[in-house]
């Protein structure tokens, strides 16, 4: 009989009782506490259940509150009880009425059997490491805590605020440093018989009381004065989740703990009675001695708290609706916002897929409806084509295309021409590139034959909206990247702003620039442009074109592709 | 003090309240002439773990109620005061509630409603509300998902007591639209299939999917329009703002079958639902062309690790 076991019990007492009985059927004798807020009843119920267990024993109850010294105090009467009343205890495991064994118990005496002098307690230094809830790591060993954080969380963190303001420090006993870890510990005989009788517990006992949190601490810094060799790690399964509170495991966790080889998890949920029936089990491939492994444990719940605290970027859905700035990125994978390019180079979709292998949209802000990349009168996700629809929530319709097909790279004609609720979103999300040939409206105006004088109206009106998005573009809080350049600069060296798009959205795998895609005839431009201003109409975003109209006229471009594309 | 005086329009023809234990999770609902869903309906709650249903028949004609009555783990209550007068039936169960479910957790459906939520094929209701109390979450949103079925709904067939979603196993997966009312606080969410086909042209029109079905239910609490939102406010916060993602189920909507097409035409007629029935105005007007809402993009259900993979509900912190 090396193994004791001290059980903390405050809820489901059938389980408990269940548990208790593996314990004793191995031989290991079990002191419980039952916390003193249980009726007598309840508690005269339960004791009487176990009362044919020879090697069991209650010890005096103490209320035991979350956070409180109250649940050290328990277990610090269970293992004065436990070390009086049973000699050949070697090893003392702390449990609670929720923890089950998973492993055979022969095998967790057998592995404290060859490990005699190893105290198995989680326990580091606050200063290097920042767990906790409310972030008070450092602080709880050092400031006063009067109130429950539970019930009087007002008054809780009013009381810690005003205790720093006024920088007010208890002092911490000579000779201790603060170290903390998981409550559930398992420590030889001669460790737990120093710390219990220590000359000076009183002085230890009478810190701790009011220290926040002293069951993840009272133990795991004593045991530093006292134990022969600490081994910091807690042989209890039992993960927490962002809040601190223990994850509950579930009769679906079975293959889960199976493979864990851990010794004893918690907490297990009452009605698992799939993991009830299951565990501790009888036989198990691999010997005793084998280390548990909790890797696959590990991934499961971490990412669990990652999907709770950061969700997944690009998401709006029903319980992740995250306020401006907090969105972590507005789409969910970067696309690209392309401007004008289409009014250049009338085949510019086709020639972008082909190079890119992107998903590329046409105006899908366009006023008379989304132009899908099929062109279809749906979209993935079962969007719809219709513009209404569409612009009844702008930045929605585009986080849910996106979201929708984040396995594809999306590009996008935009233009002045085109519903302009979203450049705002378009301007702040830094998923988004925006590439703006401004001015290029003025080509379609051209090419429609109207003279311009008839079009100088409408060339207004693209023209204010457009710089109307140029200095949303400009602004400070705008966060995309963002690359504008006129008319004019474009078609000066088109080749190297193509290469630079390419680069952007297919990295490595786009093709260099072998092909090059042909431009619209704009030989007339310069006049068409110049007519504008006669008319009074300075067309000012396009650049100055006139200039160089000897060189516009000859539609393709003079110099030749910067890289070559084969050897 | 509305639902104390609409709740006395009940008159209870199967009080078995008494069986309610401390603990139970409660089922309230409120139907008329549904005598066809009813028996799969209970059949799928009492699989999920309700331990007791409290019913509300608003005046049927078909027998329903009398299946309804005979059932040993439910309380039937009979009025038969219009449903539009009533909050479209929420006074009597704000009654109702405040009367039984007082420390109690509590599911609020109709009975085209099927309540999803992660881990619900292997983890009972009980699970998600000893999960939610230990998490000290006091509610849980499920948003409203159409089903529907491939071709014209007048089309299909549905046999009473089998599982609707046979037929109606599509849904839309991804253009659904949110924003948040800025006095209560909740998020108002509409699209789907019904945005995309009845009201692409008048979408702020479209109906509102945003629903907080399962609640510890305190005497105070109250829905405030159907179980879209409730007051107090803070029970409506049960979404993340920070960028993460809380828990959250999804309420399959069996509206789709070949029932719906009669339904629209009456509900047209009777104008009790909600503004005066403009949506199943909407819905009649297009009864000569029997919608067919599939399209290419429809996703066939599969459960509901495949609506978490989707983005439409969420496991949260759930593990």
């Amino acid at each position: 009989m090396t193994l004791g076991v001290v059980m903390l019990v405050h809820t489901g007492f059938d389980r408990a009782e269940q548990v208790v009985r593996h314990w004793a059927a191995a031989n290991c004798p079990v002191v419980i506490h039952v916390d003193s807020k249980v009726d007598k009843s309840t508690y005269d119920d339960f004791a009487a259940a176990l009362s044919d267990l020879a090697d069991v024993r209650f010890c005096a109850r103490h209320r035991c509150e979350w956070g409180a010294w109250g649940l050290v105090a328990a277990s610090q009467s269970a293992a004065t009880l436990m070390l009086e009343d049973f000699p050949d205890v070697q090893h003392v495991f702390l449990a609670s009425g929720s923890c089950l064994p998973l492993r055979p118990i022969v095998d967790l005496q057998a592995y404290l059997t060859a490990r005699p002098d190893i105290d198995f307690i989680e326990s580091a230094t606050t200063a290097d490491v920042p767990w906790t809830v409310g972030g008070l790591d450092r602080e709880r060993f050092t400031l006063h805590f009067p109130f429950r954080w539970k019930t009087q969380r007002w008054l809780f963190d009013r009381f810690v605020r005003l205790q720093q303001v006024v920088k007010y420090k208890r002092e911490i006993p000579e000779g201790l440093v603060p170290h903390m870890g998981s409550q559930w510990w398992c420590l030889t005989r001669q460790t737990l018989d120093l710390i219990l009788n220590d000359p000076r517990r009183a002085t230890y006992d009478g810190y701790f009381r009011h220290v926040w949190i002293p069951d993840e601490s009272y133990y795991q810094t004593l045991v530093r004065l006292h134990a022969r060799k600490v081994e910091s790690r807690s042989l209890t399964l039992s993960k927490f989740d962002y809040q601190g509170k223990p994850h509950i495991f579930f009769d679906d966790h079975l293959e889960l703990l199976q493979r864990s080889d851990c010794f004893v998890a918690r907490k297990i949920w009452p009605d698992a009675h799939v993991l009830y029936r299951t565990f501790p089990v009888s036989k198990r491939t691999g010997g005793p001695q084998q280390e548990p492994k909790t890797g696959t444990i590990d991934r499961v719940f971490s990412q669990a708290v990652d999907r709770r605290t950061l969700g997944r970027p690009g998401l709006y859905m029903q319980s992740r609706f995250p306020t401006q700035d907090r969105e972590n990125g507005i789409a969910a994978v970067p696309y690209a916002v392309l401007q004008g390019f289409e009014d250049v180079i009338p085949d510019f979709r086709t020639w972008l897929r082909h190079c890119t292998g992107a998903e590329v949209h046409g105006h899908l802000f366009g006023r008379d409806r989304v132009h899908f990349a099929d062109e279809g009168t749906t979209y993935r996700g079962g969007l719809s084509d219709h513009p209404r629809l569409r612009d009844y929530n702008a930045k929605m319709f585009l986080t849910n295309l996106i979201w929708n097909a984040r396995d594809r790279h999306h590009c996008f004609q935009f233009g002045p021409a085109d519903s302009q609720d979203i450049r705002w979103t378009l301007a702040k999300d830094t998923k988004a590139s925006i590439w703006v040939v401004s001015g290029a409206w003025s080509i379609p105006l051209y090419l429609s034959g109207r003279s311009a004088s008839e079009t100088r109206a409408e060339a207004a009106r693209l023209q204010c909206t457009e710089s109307r998005f140029l200095k949303v573009l400009r602004a400070p809080n705008a966060r995309a990247r963002i690359k504008i350049m006129t008319l004019a600069e474009f078609i000066e060296s088109p080749m190297d702003v193509l290469q630079m798009i390419i680069d952007d959205i297919a990295g490595h795998k786009g093709k260099a620039l072998a092909q090059v895609p042909r431009m619209a005839d704009l030989t007339g431009l310069p006049d068409f442009l110049q007519d504008l201003k006669n008319q009074g109409m300075h067309p000012f975003v396009t650049g100055d074109i006139a200039e160089g109209s000897a060189f516009v006229t000859r539609p393709a471009p003079p110099k030749k592709p910067y890289i070559v594309a084969q050897k | 003090m509305r639902a104390l005086r609409k709740g006395r329009s009940l008159r209870a023809i199967a009080d078995r309240t008494k069986q309610i234990k401390p603990d139970d999770i409660l089922l309230y609902c409120t139907f008329r002439n549904e005598d066809v869903r009813l028996p799969y309906f209970m059949e799928y709650y009492r699989k999920l773990g309700i331990d007791h249903f409290i019913m509300v028949d608003n005046d049927s004609t078909d027998s329903g109620p009398d299946y309804v009555m005979e059932q040993p783990d439910v309380s039937l209550f009979r009025t038969d005061a219009a449903y539009g007068n009533a909050r479209y039936g929420m006074d009597w169960l704000t009654y109702l509630q405040g009367k039984y479910a007082h420390g109690h957790w509590a599911l609020t459906v109709d009975v085209d409603e099927f309540f999803v939520y992660p881990f619900c094929d292997t983890r009972p209701i009980r699970a998600l509300a000893d999960w939610l109390d230990a998490s000290q979450v006091r509610s849980f949103g499920a948003m409203l998902l159409d089903m529907y079925p491939k071709g014209p709904v007048g089309k299909t067939t549905y046999e009473r007591g089998s599982d609707p979603f046979q037929t109606a196993r599509w849904f839309d997966p991804g253009n659904y639209v949110m924003k948040k009312n800025k006095l209560l606080q909740n998020l108002w969410i509409q699209g789907g299939p019904r945005a995309r086909a009845f009201f692409a042209s008048k979408p702020k029109q479209a109906p509102a999917l945003n629903k907080i079905p399962f609640v510890k239910w305190r005497k105070p609490y109250v829905y405030v329009s159907s179980t879209h939102m409730m007051l107090p406010r803070g029970l409506n916060l049960v979404y993340d703002q920070q960028g993460g993602e809380k828990t959250s189920g999804v309420l399959l909507h069996a509206k789709f079958l070949n029932t719906f097409n009669d339904r629209a035409e009456e509900e047209a007629l009777r104008g009790e639902h909600y503004q005066k029935g403009r949506e199943y105005k909407t819905y009649a007007d297009r009864h000569g062309s029997d919608p067919d809402l599939w399209c290419q993009w429809s996703e066939q259900y599969i459960n509901w690790r495949q609506l978490e993979i989707l983005g439409l509900m969420s496991k949260g912190n759930w593990a």
